[in-house]
């Protein structure tokens, strides 16, 4: 009885199927009324069915509309389906990686706004198929409440960071310090407005769907734009944290496809039938290697390196700066049986290699975990693919399904290992406290310093 | 269609045969419209009468209605009574009943889902459930007792490891859940266990974060924990009186028992109460200073010279009421003007936390929470109200009150590169000698 709308195209078993229902339910009640309140009762019930129905009650949803563009098509014509499939997939491929590249070259700040681009166009896709799945169209609140806890949550997450960086440049303009200051509170004012809009706005005969859509949309903003702005703090660490997992993902992704494809036999998980052991392993080993010599690679230059500033003078994000110890040259001796193999006895390596193997180790080992999780979603939901954005490929969700976790194992990896809390941010905290408590902190902080023998006594520089 | 399953419930004979062949249905993939309509028609089944036998002996002359008000009163004094004695054991005791509190309503909320979407027979559900609240109360736990108890945090040497990575730590615990989810999805299942994997998420936003902010607040005295609580069971409490006994305009279809004349009423009878709570309690030590951990009688201490917040100080009351009341000026502690912005908020959108709740339970077709507390339902009908109020109480210290915590950023000041530690010390010199704090002859001490 209840299969998902298509926005294109959509069979029209429903009405048909629900008809013999409608007249078992006449449970008391004026029979003049009968009808709208069997309607209404209808939609809260039907969609209790919902809960509680095993998957195989809801019908397949038929193929959504191809938007190959026309050029595409031309130049494939001649080839058969399968390879015409495999030559969109291919170019849609390359373009995304080249469009990457193109990104990075323009700079941190262009990298910033296509994180939050692709943040929104995920978290629309999801809110779309939280729509079809509750038929709640005709509920026009549900839209703007979810685009405006988006807000919310988004104005929160960036004043938090954006106060850290730009220090200085919110220091000069005298509305930034009080909309900085009093941060938490008007963040959490917007939100309570918020919730308060929603406790209005609940319609009798659709509370079930209601807080189903609240949920979906609170559990789809703690997906997207946490691990979105742990990206971004991520990015401003340096950008080679922010390139090298998400490559190592991405080359996962296409290794562990390669090995599948030529080498696949033994089914991996009952979720993903189309994965196999030979591409898991396989994809393991070659993203290991992939993370390693892009480490290598990058590691060399400046741009990569340095963490992202924010100069107020040229008014730009800026990357110089003294490369620290993690992406020096160091020579490493060789363990016995590595020195057998490749006949030296030491290795010149960055120190960030080493955990870039940590780096790609997560990616190929856990990374999948968040695609299964994904394609049990989509199986749940019997959806194909998230949406149609990508010819070939589906939705944003498709492609950065395995990102999920890496943004915040990368976040809580720099936090825990590399560095501890973030300086810029130690320093505006200290800013804001009582004169009286900064005198304290002072205080203690020389004493700490000169026992530890940065600070010398004498120097009143 | 959706019949609460109540544990303990005592049925008629009718719906349990129902439920078997509803569930029989379904299992077999039959449209299960009929037996909805069958369940639809029945009744809910009375939930078991949970009240003590004294009590129903006690009352057993009254007539029905009287009862149940006698039940509710007695049951609220005897709440309240506890609330005293617990005050008085001291912090250690509240903190260990605010984390039962916090079980006891998510595994309210849990058993809920469970009832709504008859899982009972995918028994990794209740494990995982379970072991997210675990980490997320590890997460939660770490972060505070690193910041309070550092100096017993630096001695014992598996704590400082612990505390060192304690971030890496909960995450791969909570990967650990993750992988364990997607490894148990069953085939036929998905769709339910994605539901009760965000049921379970959402309702650890609700009520974990909750809980933590109250021990926030419960750490920066006691006062800060008590008068929101007090406010909110106030507004409660007069809100109903006030409703009783004047009660005529409806104010939200979602509780058709509200009323304007209840709420309004009620607000400034909790403005008012607010006032007298603060005005009584500020005069003492023991709810006015910050919990501290003091390391050589390893206890909790609540010693400190009163701040600003919390001494006498006159204010000049503006002409309008001067002619009212007749004083010119009048002594309070500034405490109390905060608290009239607590008590506000309590009665304005607190109860919006109880809409929220009373939504939650229409929309799931249950009458309350749990059969906890007799006369009153579930832990959770009890505390819906507090929900926000713990939120807008951390916010509230956090951006009025006090700025940052001292001895945390000094922690975090001692993990930093040395070139960091000289960059941020030689920044706050330089500050503190513009605002003239610090001159440069002291620096030779």
């Amino acid at each position: 009885m209840l299969e998902l709308r298509h926005r294109g195209s959509c069979p029209g078993p429903r009405e048909a199927v629900s008809l013999p229902h409608r007249e078992g339910e006449a449970a008391g009640g004026d029979h003049e009324t009968e009808s709208t309140s069997d309607k209404e009762t209808d939609i809260d019930d039907r969609y209790g069915d919902l809960d509680s129905r095993t998957d195989s009650d809801i019908p397949e949803i038929p193929p959504s509309s191809d938007r190959t563009p026309e050029i595409l098509k031309k130049a494939l014509s001649g080839l058969s389906s399968r390879w015409k499939n495999w030559w969109i997939r291919g170019i849609l491929t390359l373009t995304m990686i080249s469009l990457f590249f193109l990104i990075i070259y323009m700079g941190s700040f262009m990298l910033m706004l296509l994180v939050l681009g692709i943040q929104v166009k995920c978290f629309h896709e999801i809110i779309t198929i939280g729509y079809r799945v509750y038929h709640s169209y005709d509920l026009p609140w549900f839209r703007t409440l979810s685009w405006y806890f988006l807000l919310c949550v988004n104005y929160f997450f960036y004043g938090e960071t954006v106060a850290d960086y730009f220090a200085t440049f919110v220091q000069r303009e005298e509305q930034l310090q009080f909309l900085i200051r009093y941060h938490r509170f008007i963040s959490f004012a917007l939100y309570l407005a918020g919730f308060c809009m929603f406790v209005l706005s609940l319609v009798k005969k659709h509370y079930r769907l209601q807080f189903y859509m609240f949920a979906w949309t609170h559990v789809t903003l703690l997906i997207t734009v946490t691990q979105s702005h742990l990206v971004i703090q991520n990015l401003f660490e340096g950008m080679i944290w922010f390139l090298v997992p998400i490559s190592s993902v991405i080359c996962n992704d296409i290794t562990a496809y390669l090995f599948g494809f030529f080498f696949g036999r033994t089914p991996l998980i009952k979720l993903s039938p189309k994965k196999t052991w030979e591409g898991f392993i396989g994809g393991f080993f070659s993203t290991v290697v992939f993370g390693f010599i892009a480490a290598y690679v990058l590691s060399k230059y400046q741009y990569f390196v340095c963490p992202v500033e924010y100069r107020s003078d040229v008014n730009s994000f800026v990357t110089e700066c003294e490369p620290s110890e993690l992406f020096q040259l160091q020579t490493y001796s060789l363990p016995p049986f590595l020195k057998a193999v490749l006949r030296q006895e030491r290795v010149s390596l960055y120190p960030f290699q080493i955990h870039s193997i940590a780096l790609s180790t997560f990616a190929s080992l856990i990374g999948p975990f968040g695609g299964f999780f994904a394609s049990g979603f989509k199986r749940a939901f019997k959806i194909k693919d998230f949406a149609n954005t990508i010819p070939g490929h589906g939705g944003i969700m498709d492609r950065f399904d395995c990102q999920y976790l890496m943004a915040t194992f990368v976040h809580v990896y720099i936090t825990s290992f590399i560095r501890g809390p973030n300086p810029s941010k130690v320093l505006q905290q200290l800013l804001v406290l009582q004169p009286e408590q900064q005198l304290n902190i002072y205080k203690t902080l020389k004493t700490h310093l000169i026992e530890k023998g940065i600070l010398q006594p004498a120097l009143k520089v | 269609m959706t019949e609460l399953r109540q544990r303990v419930a005592h049925e008629p004979d009718a719906p349990p045969e129902d439920k078997e062949s509803e569930s029989e249905a379904k299992v077999d993939g039959e449209t299960a419209s009929d037996s909805e309509s069958r369940a639809e028609s029945a009744p809910l089944p009375v939930s078991a009468d949970d009240t003590p036998e004294v009590l129903n002996r006690a009352l057993s002359n009254l007539s029905s209605r009287w009862k149940n008000w006698w039940v509710r009163g007695i049951l609220t004094l005897a709440m309240i009574a506890f609330f005293f004695i617990i005050i008085y054991l001291g912090p250690m005791v509240l903190m260990i009943i605010v984390m039962c509190v916090q079980i006891k309503c998510f595994h309210e909320i849990i058993t809920i889902g469970y009832n709504v979407y008859h899982s009972y027979d995918l028994p990794w559900f209740r494990t995982l459930s379970w072991y997210f609240l675990l980490c997320v109360n590890y997460f939660f736990y770490g972060e505070t007792v690193t910041d309070y108890f550092f100096t017993l945090v630096q001695r014992e040497e598996p704590l400082r490891i612990l505390s060192k990575y304690h971030r890496f730590i909960s995450f791969t615990l909570y990967l650990i859940g993750f992988c364990m989810f997607v490894l148990s999805l069953v085939k036929k299942h998905y769709r339910l266990q994605f539901y009760m994997f965000g049921w379970t998420h959402v309702t650890l936003l609700i009520v974990v974060t909750q809980s933590h902010l109250v021990i926030h607040n419960l750490f920066e005295g006691m006062i800060w924990f008590i008068v929101p609580i007090s406010c909110v069971i106030c507004n409660d409490i007069m809100a109903y009186m006030f409703g009783f006994f004047f009660g005529r305009t409806p104010l939200i279809k979602l509780s058709p028992k509200k009323t304007w004349e209840g709420f309004i009423g009620g607000f400034f009878a909790t403005v008012v109460f607010g006032l007298l709570l603060s005005y009584v309690m500020s005069g003492y030590r023991c709810f006015v200073c910050p919990v501290e951990y003091n390391n050589d009688t390893n206890s909790f201490t609540v010693d400190c010279e009163p701040s600003d917040l919390f001494r006498l100080q006159e204010y000049n009351i503006p002409g309008v009421m001067q002619s009212v009341i007749g004083w010119k000026t009048v002594r309070m502690y500034p405490f109390q003007i905060h608290s009239i912005a607590l008590s506000t908020f309590a009665s304005l959108i607190g109860p919006f936390g109880g809409f929220f709740a009373s939504g939650f339970k229409r929309a799931f077709k249950i009458k309350d929470f749990a059969n906890t507390i007799p006369g009153h339902g579930g832990i959770m009908d009890r505390f819906d109200c507090q929900y926000l109020m713990a939120t807008f109480v951390n916010v509230y210290i956090a951006s009025f009150i006090r700025g940052p915590n001292p001895s945390k950023l000094i922690q975090q000041f001692l993990t930093l590169r040395p070139d960091q530690q000289l960059h941020i010390f030689n920044t706050l010199r330089s500050h503190l000698i513009d605002k003239g704090m610090l001159t440069s002859t002291t620096e030779d001490k």
